[in-house]
C-alpha cells in the first residue's frame, strides 16, 4: 500500500497537522510507503523554520523534518499557497527580493501538479483538515 | 502515468470567508492538465460558489466567480450539485451560473455541465471515485 497525505491546516491552530504526523509515523513504522506529503492552504505553515513553540510543547515543523530525514520523505509545499502566506525557499526569496527564506529542512516548494500526481500514483490519498 | 483515475473535487464551503473555494478552483484548473476523469461536486455551503451576480467590492475580495465559466474550456464538464443543499439554502438552479461545455463528438454543441442530483446519487458517485479531494 502506497499512501499520499494532504495537509490543509496550519500547525497549532488545528489538530490536522498533528494527526497527519501521527498517521505518517505509524504508517512508516508498519512498513507502508508514503509517496508524498503535500501541504496546502494554511498547511504550508507547517514548513516554516521561524516558528518558536514553547519549549515544553511539541515542535511540529522539527518533527516533520526529522521524519523526512529518517524515511527520505518527499514533503512538498504548494508554491501559490506558500507565497501568499510567506513561506519561501532560498531561490524564491532571492527572486522576489526578500531578505530571508524560511523553509525548514526536508520540505520543498513545488506546484499543485505534485498534488494531482500524488493522487494518480498513490493507492490512497488521505486528507487531513476540515 | 498513463492510468486514468476518477478524480472528484468536493466543494463544501462558501466562496468567501475562507480561502478554500478559491484554492480548490486552483487545484481543479491545474489538475485539468493531467487528463484524468474529473468531476466536481458542490455540497453544503459549497453551492454558493456557483451563484450568479456575486459582488465582492464591498468586502475587498477578488471576485473569482467568473472563472467557473471557464471550466468547460478545461474539459471539466461534470459538475454535480447536491439538490438538498441547494434547496436548504432557498436556492434554485436559476440562482446559479449557467455552465456549459462543448461536445466534440456532437459537432461542438454546447451542453449543460451542471447536474442536480440527490444525496443518495451523490453517495453513489463518491463510491465510484479513485481520488476524492475535499475542500
Amino acid at each position: 500500500m502506497k499512501f499520499a497525505i494532504v495537509i490543509n491546516e496550519g500547525p497549532y491552530q488545528h489538530q490536522a497537522a498533528d494527526s497527519a504526523y501521527q498517521f505518517a509515523k505509524a504508517a512508516l513504522e508498519k512498513g507502508y510507503d508514503i509517496f508524498r506529503i503535500f501541504f496546502y492552504h494554511d498547511g504550508v505553515n507547517n514548513a516554516t523554520s521561524l516558528a518558536i513553540p514553547p519549549q515544553d510543547d511539541r515542535n511540529i515543523t522539527a518533527l516533520w523534518s526529522e521524519l523526512a530525514k529518517i524515511h527520505d520523505l518527499d514533503m512538498v509545499v504548494c508554491i501559490a499557497a506558500a507565497q501568499r502566506r510567506g513561506i519561501l525557499d532560498e531561490n524564491e526569496a532571492k527572486r522576489q527580493g526578500k531578505p530571508c527564506f524560511n523553509i525548514a529542512p526536508g520540505f520543498r516548494i513545488s506546484g499543485l501538479g505534485q498534488l494531482i500526481e500524488a493522487g494518480i500514483i498513490a493507492d490512497r490519498i488521505i486528507t487531513f483538515g476540515d | 502515468m498513463s492510468e486514468v483515475k476518477k478524480f472528484m473535487y468536493v466543494n463544501r464551503k462558501a466562496p468567501y470567508g475562507t480561502v478554500y473555494a478559491l484554492e480548490s478552483l486552483e487545484v481543479v484548473l491545474i489538475g485539468a492538465a493531467f487528463d484524468q476523469d474529473v468531476s466536481l461536486a458542490f455540497v453544503d455551503d459549497g453551492v454558493y460558489q456557483l451563484t450568479k451576480g456575486q459582488a465582492t467590492d464591498a468586502i475587498g475580495m477578488k471576485n473569482f466567480s467568473k472563472t467557473y465559466t471557464a471550466l468547460g474550456d478545461y474539459e471539466v464538464s461534470k459538475i454535480y450539485i447536491d439538490k438538498d443543499s441547494l434547496e436548504e439554502r432557498g436556492l434554485t438552479l436559476d440562482d446559479l451560473q449557467h455552465l456549459v461545455w462543448e461536445d466534440e463528438d456532437d459537432d461542438w454543441n454546447e451542453k449543460d455541465s451542471i447536474r442536480l442530483i440527490s444525496r443518495a446519487e451523490m453517495a453513489d458517485l463518491f463510491d465510484e471515485q479513485d481520488v476524492v479531494l475535499s475542500f
